[in-house]
């Protein structure tokens, strides 16, 4: 592991297509080692797909990954679920296992992966869910959690291995405000109390641009624009401040390519 | 015409393509059964009961009225010949060599086929699986094998408990109704019924059950992740299980007479 | 990780279920006439058609089983068929001159061997050969008999 590199991620010239549709050409990223990084764009420009990339659950046509300086192209598969267990991931709906409870879905990687007894076992889950606020809901199931909570405890299942990499996959998606404040507070306090990295995928410019270090603007494909989120805000490119301004036309365009509008319309009456 | 035979050629090579990954799948969960078996056997218990216990009641009930109707059926049609007495060898006959192995396949892929597809492919829908590949968990083997050794496990038994059932049914009819001599009815079908007659029957239902076990499995793991992709998985695990059942009986059949 | 006791309990007793029904089928429907004794005698018999007789099945007397087929082949010097089948040592007093025929048990029934006791005072031993034997009857020779008879008594 190279700890001299403060780069953790970095990715480089990537080209990712998915059969006619390319997603990605010409990606350069650069994630920073304990930082907070949120990746936004419009939606569809592939951010989800970029998470799978760097995981490796996809594999990209050209170019490369490195995780800690490690090209993950040369890994093996089980020298692959070792680095995957370096990442905890937040899925966007939570993705808890719906058959099994509040305590066994936290539970579940340390059943798979550690020989811990039940008694620590049960010592760090009850940590973890305390961590996020919802220690008292150990035993209710997936099903009879709202989605704020839902979310709370998929996050102290992606801590439960103590990961140095944590992914938010779209985490304050249709959450109200209050469950949206807690989300925010929980990935600042994580990322420093433990001292790990965070990537948040998210389009929510407001609420990250209150926790996050580094922002990247993703948009055709590649890296439209970088910075720290006021950086950003201040920046002069229209499709940046398209998108960081929230406007309704602009560089992404509103209306869906379509016939000559007087054309559509009057060709018809006339006939 | 020649987009006719563009789109034949086509559909056909989808169709060797997809059959050739359906082995391929097969194979791989081979590959991972004896370590699940070993290792994680209660899943696997888990699964025989979702597969097996939870579908008795349909069995048997299904076993209890097909006897039956094989007791009524077969009554009338042996009278003819005034061989009523040969009821008990013509249910035996039916229920343990054809009807108890392909009706409890076909029920149990209406059953727990759909079952299991339907719950692999939700699964897929909601990321279920895909986080559990990034928690570094094979999906296949945690979730897709010890569903299918489940359904391979339960088959046998089931089947062979339609068809003690079923003779129950028949011998109901057959000797309180329409007044056989219950000697009769069970000593003739015991001196012509044969262990061999009770292997083949149990030889159907084991590749029956790994027929449907291994279909439902594959729908569902194959799924398009909406609500009406996992719909349609749910009905095609019944139809190509049932299509794959009759085609699989009648060439065992055939075999082994 | 569900494994809940009722899950395990009811795994347990499906099983026991579904193995109790396969030993039925095994026992209550085939060969509950299946015949074992503990000391046995070896008989032989020739038939010239044994029509669909095959080993392990049973050998009656008025209706009782009392041994069972060992082997049926065929011998290509005599061109007849043999077959060996053992009797229970318990029933030690059948005359030798008994005749051996091949029955058929109901009409969709499987063919046996019914021995008819005859008059003799010596009793058959092991070893014995069978020497009055009565084949199976086939179908086919019955019907061309009856039609060859039915047409010569036409015949004026």
């Amino acid at each position: 592991m190279d700890h001299h590199s403060d780069n953790l991620i970095e990715i480089k010239d990537l080209k990712y297509s998915r059969g006619p549709r390319v997603i990605f050409e010409g990606m350069n990223l650069v994630i920073k080692r304990g930082e907070i990084t949120a990746l936004m764009g419009p939606s569809g420009t592939g951010k989800t797909t970029l998470l799978r990339l760097i995981t490796r659950q996809l594999i990209p046509q050209q170019g490369t990954i490195y995780v800690d300086g490690v090209d993950i192209s040369t890994l093996s598969i089980t020298e692959l679920y070792q680095l995957r267990q370096r990442f905890g991931m937040l899925f966007q709906n939570g993705a808890l296992l719906t058959d099994l409870s509040v305590f066994e879905n936290v539970a579940f990687p340390l059943r798979e992966h550690t020989k811990l007894t039940n008694r620590l076992i049960r010592h760090v889950v009850l940590t973890k869910l305390h961590a996020v606020g919802l220690r008292g809901a150990a035993d209710m199931m997936p099903a009879q959690l709202s989605g704020g909570m839902a979310r709370r405890v998929a996050l102290a299942r992606a801590m439960v291995m103590d990961p140095d990499i944590l992914i938010y996959d779209e985490p304050f998606v249709g959450l109200d405000p209050i469950s949206m404040g807690v989300i925010v507070r929980l990935v600042r306090r994580m990322n420093d109390a433990l001292d790990i990295t965070s990537i948040i995928v998210s389009h929510d410019v407001e609420e990250i641009a209150s926790v996050a270090d580094r922002s990247f603007l993703i948009s055709d494909g590649k890296v439209a624009a970088s910075g720290s989120p006021s950086e950003l805000r201040l920046a002069e490119s229209e499709l940046v401040r398209q998108f960081m301004h929230g406007m309704a036309d602009g560089p992404v365009a509103f209306h869906f390519k379509a016939p000559d509008y007087a054309e559509q319309l009057l060709g018809r009456d006339a006939e | 015409m020649k987009k006719l035979i563009r789109d034949m050629y086509d559909t056909g090579s989808e169709f060797v393509r997809t059959f050739g990954a359906f082995q391929l799948f097969f194979l791989r969960l081979l590959s991972h059964t004896p370590r699940i078996l070993v290792t994680r056997f209660d899943l696997v218990v888990n699964q025989v009961f979702n597969s097996g216990a939870l579908s008795l009641v349909i069995i048997m009930i299904s076993g209890l009225f097909v006897g039956g109707v094989l007791g009524l059926q077969g009554y009338s049609n042996l009278a003819r010949f005034n061989a009523e007495d040969s009821i008990g060898v013509f249910a035996a006959f039916g229920l343990v060599k054809e009807l108890g192995p392909v009706i409890t396949a076909l029920l149990f892929a209406g059953r727990a086929g759909t079952a299991l597809a339907s719950e692999i492919g939700l699964m897929k829908a909601t990321d279920q699986l895909s986080a559990m590949e990034m928690m570094a968990v094979n999906p296949v083997s945690r979730v897709l094998v010890p569903r299918f050794l489940g359904g391979v496990i339960a088959m046998p038994f089931l089947a062979a408990i339609f068809s003690m059932i079923g003779l129950f049914g028949t011998h109901l009819v057959a000797v309180e109704l329409l007044s056989v001599d219950v000697g009769a009815f069970w000593q003739q079908m015991q001196m012509t019924v044969d262990i061999d007659d009770i292997n083949e029957g149990i030889f159907k239902s084991i590749v029956f059950g790994i027929l449907a076990s291994h279909i439902a499995v594959w729908e569902g793991y194959n799924a398009i992740p909406t609500a009406e992709g996992v719909g349609r998985a749910t009905t095609r695990t019944v139809v190509i299980t049932a299509i794959a059942v009759l085609v699989f009986d009648f060439v065992i059949t055939a075999f082994m007479l | 990780m569900r494994q809940t006791r009722a899950v395990e309990v009811g795994t347990g007793l499906f099983v026991l279920l579904g193995l109790g029904a396969l030993f039925f089928l095994t026992t209550q429907t085939t060969g509950g006439d299946d015949f074992s004794a503990d000391e046995i005698y070896t008989i032989e018999a020739r038939f010239e058609n044994v029509g669909s007789l095959r080993s392990r099945a049973p050998v009656a007397m008025s209706g009782v089983t009392i041994g069972r087929v060992t082997s049926v082949t065929f011998d290509t010097v005599a061109l007849e068929a043999v077959v060996q089948f053992v009797i229970d040592a318990r029933y030690d007093q059948i005359p030798d001159d008994s005749d051996a025929s091949i029955l058929t048990a109901g009409i969709l029934g499987s063919q046996y061997i019914g021995l008819q006791a005859g008059g003799s005072d010596m009793y058959l031993e092991d070893g014995s050969e069978i020497l009055f034997t009565q084949s199976a009857i086939v179908l086919e020779n019955l019907i061309g008999k009856f039609l060859v008879s039915s047409g010569s008594g036409d015949e004026k």
